[in-house]
């Protein structure tokens, strides 16, 4: 599938993108499977009451995390919703810090402060990790904001930088995202909007509750941005639409829509039981996965074997096995972290803030 | 070398100096840059830091303080101005859940040093929905601090800490007080932020209060002098943190307190300073601490009805009287 673009868009040639090299694929395939079997582990964690709350896993949107990341540098910001595990791992979060926050220990990237909806990972620009709909939206501008005001106003060079917004199709229907759309588009703020059109916020279909539901890139027209429609089911596809579209972002700075179209496997959190879409509808999707999908083209190019394919398969599933058992081990925070982490400043019942042990024990920030 | 400017030029120099020597700090709001602020705050601002770092917004409050929050994990230094801290409310989800929180929940990996300033209470006739007195519904949250200066020299010194803060700050100003006169030095400088300052000192009743009211206290104070009640006014300066020592310190010798906030009185500051009384100078109590409100109506456009409902000197010095058993 190529770009589709609003009459007020500008269509770009994603097919000028080449496919990468076997490397790359490799490491797409192993990363999507990596973000499954994570979620995979996640579900039976929560059932065994290894992790609480509410669990929001990423079954079947692989695609979307990996393809749109792919198409970034390293320094570039990442902000998202909920539903983060997939955008966290991608970004490069060890995944034994992610399941000891599932877990609520002191070893997970928030220290077991923020659990599955804030997944934050500073050294990888991974800037969340959020729980209200929509609220992640205007953050994200400001992301953008201050990446091309770091450069323009206080480096004195052009803008470097292109920060990925994620967001639900349910979170059109905040006023928050409309608000950073319309900034953004004022401001000349280089950050892409992506809209995981998965077709449900929550149990409520997108017909249902979203005007212009059969294209989503109208929406962009009344904020005149860019916009292009992307098969997130297809990693290869969505890494080079966003590809094209990161590297003009880039070039000049501004906002940018995408409709991205892909599915969720599971129900909205672990409590629901789907009553609002068909068996037939799931197992129609469900074929269409993402991680098959690649594997299918990898071994129809000749890139990869079966066999390989399987071997990936169990180093994910021993990697994965050995985070649940690692996070399983790190303890639960000390009662003391009650009071740290509130302010920087200490004052009154509380101590100040510090870095999570991830941060501290790798010290290998990347810039 | 102190001067006297108005209350509005103090803040602007507080901006004016932080902005000279950082140059991640930045002005962001409604009518900032090219109408000169909408109460003149950010005068001249405009023409000394171009529009890159002084922005106008549209009128979105949720956006622009939600862009802040984003520029602040990044590691800019924002200052975010509500025109009247009224219409926070409809941002009240980025500066309550996302500004005071994120450190927490990112496990101490993002910080949020961002200033949110504007005009607090009652302007003047405005009704019910421009009058909000913000600081009761906003200190009950963690992670963030509330500081409402009450004269021009407090409102650069406060201003600047807020600014340097690494947490943040919401700063309460009042547009009755913008035009105030008062003596303040050219050269920058903080204020602490948590500590209070005793304004008169009296030995009959210890009165607390913040902001604007505290001129309602020093005025009763005048007339209460007149009756022979000797009254100690403190300026907390800061809600959050609240400077419990200062007044626990003036209680014990006085043995009374009354306290003065301009907000509703269920479940507010005036509510908590007097039970943190309660709870630190129990046995220096001759009497239960008195509370002035304004009174829990929708405040009202009527010039009459608006003067009531504030804390006026007339209720102050019911308090005091009450409280010093000089009913």
């Amino acid at each position: 599938m190529t770009s589709s673009s609003t009459p007020s868009t500008q269509q770009r040639d994603s097919e000028q993108v080449p496919i990468p090299g076997p490397d790359v694929l490799l490491k797409w395939l192993r990363d999507m499977m990596l973000i499954r079997e994570f979620e995979v582990r996640a579900m039976q964690a929560y059932q065994n009451k290894l992790a609480g709350g509410f669990l929001h896993v990423y079954n079947g949107q692989e695609a979307v995390a990996v393809g749109t990341i792919a198409a970034l540098k390293s320094d570039d910001p990442v902000i998202t919703a909920y539903r983060d595990h997939g955008h966290a791992l991608a970004r490069g979060l060890d995944p034994k810090v992610g399941m000891a926050e599932l877990f609520g220990r002191i070893g997970g990237c928030a220290k077991g402060k923020g659990g599955s909806m804030h997944f934050f990972d500073a050294p990888n620009h991974m800037y969340g990790g959020h729980g209200i709909v929509g609220a992640q939206t205007p953050l994200g501008a400001g992301l953008a904001f201050a990446t091309k005001y770091e450069d323009e106003v206080i480096r004195k060079r052009p803008n470097s930088r292109v920060t990925l917004c994620f967001l639900g199709d349910g979170a059109l229907n905040q006023g928050a995202f409309h608000e950073a759309a319309n900034l953004a588009k004022v401001m000349d703020i280089p950050v892409i909007f992506i809209v995981e059109n998965n077709q449900y916020a929550m149990g409520t279909s997108i017909e249902r509750c979203t005007s212009a539901a059969g294209n989503l890139v109208h929406k962009a027209v009344a904020y005149d941005m860019d916009a292009i429609t992307v098969d997130g089911m297809d990693v290869i596809k969505t890494y080079r639409d966003m590809k094209a579209l990161v590297d003009d972002i880039r070039e000049t700075p501004r906002p940018a829509f995408v409709d991205m179209h892909c599915y969720r496997f599971k129900g909205h959190s672990m409590s629901d039981p789907r009553k609002y879409r068909t068996h037939e509808e799931e197992q129609e999707n469900e074929s269409n996965d993402p991680i098959d999908g690649l594997s299918k083209f990898l071994v129809k190019t000749g890139v990869l074997e079966e066999a390989a394919i399987k071997t990936m398969s169990k180093e994910v599933r021993t990697e994965i096995r050995a985070a649940v058992k690692w996070a399983e081990a790190s303890p639960e925070p000390d009662i003391s972290e009650l009071y740290h982490d509130v302010y920087v400043d200490t004052w009154g019942p509380y101590t100040g803030t510090s870095l999570p042990e991830f941060m501290r024990d790798s010290s290998k920030e990347k810039s | 070398m102190s001067r006297t400017i108005e209350f509005r030029d103090a803040l602007r120099e507080a901006m004016s100096d932080e902005m000279r020597k950082d140059p991640k700090v930045f002005l962001i709001g409604e009518e900032v840059a090219q109408y000169d602020g909408a109460y003149k705050v950010s005068r001249g601002m405009l023409d000394e830091f171009g529009p890159s770092r002084i922005i106008d917004t549209p009128i979105s409050e949720t956006g622009f303080a939600g862009l802040g929050i984003g520029a602040a994990m990044m590691g800019l230094r924002p200052i975010v101005e509500f025109m009247s801290w009224s219409f926070s409310l409809v941002a009240a989800d980025q500066i309550l859940n996302n500004a005071p929180k994120m450190l927490y929940m990112s496990g101490g990996q993002f910080q949020v040093p961002i200033v949110f300033r504007g005009n607090d209470g009652a302007g003047g006739q405005l009704g019910s929905t421009h009058s909000w007195c913000v600081e009761s519904l906003y200190a009950n949250v963690p992670g963030l601090k509330i500081v409402i200066p009450s004269d021009p020299y407090d409102a650069k010194g406060l201003l600047t800490a807020a600014i340097r803060d690494p947490d943040p700050v919401f700063c309460l100003e009042s547009e009755r007080m913008l035009s105030m006169t008062g003596e303040v030095p050219e050269e920058a400088y903080e204020l602490p932020i948590g500590k209070a300052v005793i304004r008169r000192p009296g030995t009959d009743c210890t009165v607390v209060s913040f902001g604007r009211p505290v001129h309602f206290c020093m005025a009763a104070a005048e007339i209460l002098a007149k009756e022979g009640i000797d009254i100690e006014v403190i300026d907390g300066r800061s809600v959050k943190p609240l400077d419990i020592d200062t007044i626990a310190e003036s209680v014990r010798r006085t043995n009374s307190c009354v306290v003065v906030d301009q907000s509703w009185s269920f479940a507010s500051v005036g509510s908590e300073v007097a039970a943190e009384v309660h709870r630190v100078c129990f046995d220096d109590l001759d009497n239960h601490v008195h509370r002035v409100h304004s009174d829990d109506v929708p405040a009202p456009y009527a010039h009459n009805l608006e003067a009531e409902m504030l804390p006026n000197e007339r209720k102050i010095c019911e308090a005091v009287r009450s409280v010093t058993y000089n009913a």
